[in-house]
């Protein structure tokens, strides 16, 4: 991250509505900085959401629901908790989280990478379609849920039935996981994953990990057509 | 003498619980092991708007003279919230239908015809096409459970944006594309493999409930800068209550559709035994509006078995704003046409019988990604008849209407209608003809 500097554009959500930071930050040009500090968000939802420029926005504390959806470009750093559903549908940039996030983290997000430093809740990663995503500590139950594409690293352990319905989408867990959903399968970890997952994890700022001592799962591949036999996995 | 004769003569009565089309069905289950999956809407008979009639002006109510006296047909939707609400010319949209489930051809056509005609398209599962986007003057962007190609840009690229709950045809459920319709660019654009049979989730990722709906819709709104109508579609079941939860939500219009709404895909048993008729659906939403205060402000667009302009004009005096189209517009467009009568024979079906929108052989080149197949549709020639077919249908809108003596197609009001069946007044509550029954009285629901 970028430290703050002079130009640092600032907004304090105590005093300012939400609806002007969030018109403010999508008419990057009028800020004058790329460079934005946005204070006192108090839990509020959909804070720096819809981004579509290469800015550095630094939230001061907790927030509520879909903290920075949707974003493009922009690196966005929450220095607290996030609610459910922060970087929904991310397609590029950063979103990083110093504490834990609720549920969805990352949902359905296309591109860009997530970094939550505590524990992400249940359904992290869900329908993933080519999101990197790494948690520092555990995620909750159903995560990964028909993740389709990208990735989702997990430092800790993983509740009950990770990767249900899984396509496309390679997981990384270091600790211990309660259950696999249907489909899901521990797969060996080649030369190329070692390195996708040591990139990840650099990316994260966990570079002194272990790649060995983690497991890939995805899916095996079994429910991709509808067939009589396989009505009991569903 | 005609089969049913020669049957009648040799005393064979069939079942009416174990008919034939019930015994091919359970021959067909035995055989294959698999649902009976397929396209369209209900089939089975229930009270619809064929059941309603017109008192039309006599000596208590003045008619307005046809071809003189204008009638007028637009309608505005996203008032309540938007800063740029949708103004269409007529009260006809066309509703949600995905690249993947119709060719890009068949997306393209109605782009044109509904623009020419000065409504709205609808995006579906899947995403938005240069194809569709570049031919609708106005665009309705589907915000679905699966999220498939869910783009940011395209949403500021919407002219209104629609939060699907749930389709008439099954409420409850979630979609489904087979893997003859999955091709490499319908793959690509739900970042799936392709030719796998496509399972799309039925609740949404990030949200459940009513509360988290209302933060959802909200960041929609930031996202957007608060430009764009929002819509929530849910398919007709609790109706009073999932509409007066989508006002609570922050929806600025409510899309309502009937379990005669179509579908390209979905297991018959669903489509057949989930979900209300639209007639049975329009009074509960016009109620759950009307106590929240806000009925005409949050506009109600029914869809769900809506052929003609009566049909639409019966939808407008029952309360809705606006009805939105699928199959009628598939039709339109050339589906089922009997000019294919060989190639739906050897399909084992027939014109006017075709339904199998999944398996992507439509000899219409309307519901398939078969380079061949979809040739056939001329995209020009087919949005002109979608063009025709919506005019046709405003002009016998605006012909009751004015026979009702109204200036507006939206002046039309349920003093208007009365009900030929027990059933239908009772849905519809309006009074049985020639009576001054509805029956039901003010039940709950």
């Amino acid at each position: 991250m970028d430290p703050l500097t002079t130009d640092v554009v600032e907004f304090d959500l105590a005093t300012t509505d939400l609806r002007r930071v969030n018109a403010a930050l999508h008419t990057p040009g009028g800020l004058g900085s790329r460079h934005v500090r946005i204070t006192h968000p108090a839990g509020a939802h959909a804070v720096a959401a819809g981004l579509d420029a290469p800015l550095d926005v630094v939230v001061d504390g907790h927030v509520g629901y879909y903290a920075a959806g949707m974003n493009q470009q922009a690196d966005v750093t929450i220095y607290g908790n996030a609610g459910v559903g922060v970087a929904e549908n991310m397609m590029s940039g950063s979103v990083w989280v110093s504490g834990s996030a609720s549920q969805s983290a990352g949902a359905t997000a296309h591109g860009g990478l997530l970094v939550i430093e505590g524990d992400a809740a249940a359904r992290c990663g869900i329908s993933m379609k080519g999101v990197d995503i790494v948690v520092g500590c555990d995620v909750g139950h159903m995560s990964a849920f028909m993740a389709q594409a990208g990735t989702l690293v997990v430092r800790g352990d993983a509740g009950e039935a990770l990767g249900d319905s899984i396509y496309e989408a390679r997981l990384y867990v270091r600790g211990r996981v309660a259950s696999l959903g249907a489909d899901c399968v521990a797969k060996p970890m080649r030369a190329e994953h070692h390195e996708e997952l040591a990139r990840l994890l650099k990316a994260a700022g966990y570079e002194n990990d272990d790649t060995a001592s983690y497991t890939r799962y995805g899916s095996a591949r079994g429910l991709y057509h509808f067939h009589v036999d396989n009505v009991g996995s569903y | 003498m005609d089969t049913a004769d020669l049957r009648a003569t040799r005393g064979l009565r069939e079942s009416a619980t174990f008919d034939r089309a019930t015994i091919h069905g359970i021959q067909r289950a035995a055989r294959t092991g698999v649902y009976h999956i397929r396209g369209g809407g209900a089939k089975r008979a229930v009270p619809h708007f064929d059941d309603l009639l017109f008192l039309g002006a006599s000596m208590s109510r003045y008619p307005l003279e046809g071809y003189r006296e204008r009638c007028d047909t637009d309608v505005v939707l996203g008032t309540r919230h938007a800063t740029f609400p949708l103004h269409l010319a007529i009260p006809v949209t066309i509703a949600g239908m995905s690249f993947g489930a119709l060719s890009g051809r068949a997306k393209q056509a109605l782009g044109r015809g509904a623009s020419e005609a000065g409504t709205s398209t609808t995006t579906g599962d899947g995403g938005m096409t240069d194809e569709e986007r570049g031919q609708s003057k106005h665009l309705v962007y589907q915000y679905l459970p699966s999220r498939y190609g869910m783009n940011p840009d395209h949403l500021r690229q919407a002219d209104a944006i629609e939060v699907v709950l749930g389709q008439g045809a099954k409420p409850g459920g979630g979609g489904m594309l087979l893997g003859q319709k999955i091709t490499e660019r319908v793959a690509s654009m739900r970042t799936l493999p392709v030719g796998i049979d496509q399972r799309s989730a039925c609740r949404h990722p990030d949200w459940t409930g009513p509360d988290d709906l209302a933060i959802k819709i909200r960041e929609l709104r930031e996202i957007t800068d608060w430009e764009k109508p929002i819509y929530v579609k849910v398919g007709a079941s609790r109706t009073y209550y999932d509409v007066k939860l989508a006002v609570h939500s922050g929806a600025d219009v409510v899309v309502v559709d009937g379990m005669q709404g179509g579908t390209a895909a979905t297991q018959d048993v669903f489509i057949e035994h989930v979900g209300i008729p639209t007639l049975a659906a329009i009074p509960q939403a016009v109620q759950a509006l009307q106590e929240l205060g806000v009925h005409r402000q949050v506009q109600l667009i029914v869809s769900g078995g809506i052929r003609t302009g009566a049909d639409v004009a019966k939808a407008l005096a029952l309360g809705a704003d606006a009805v939105a189209i699928g199959t009628a517009a598939l039709i339109a467009l050339g589906d089922n046409d009997p000019r294919w009568e060989g190639d739906y024979e050897a399909l084992g079906t027939a014109a006017g019988f075709y339904d199998d929108y999944q398996d992507g052989r439509d000899p219409a080149g309307i519901t398939t990604q078969d380079p061949r197949l979809q040739s056939r549709l001329d995209p020009e020639a087919a949005s002109r008849r979608l063009a025709n077919y919506l005019r046709v249908m405003t002009l016998e809108a605006q012909t009751i209407a004015r026979a009702c003596g109204k200036s507006h197609v939206q002046h039309l009001e349920p003093e208007d209608l009365v009900a030929l069946t027990v059933e239908a007044a009772a849905m519809a509550r309006v009074p049985l003809a020639g009576t001054s029954w509805i029956p039901g009285g003010e039940g709950g629901f």
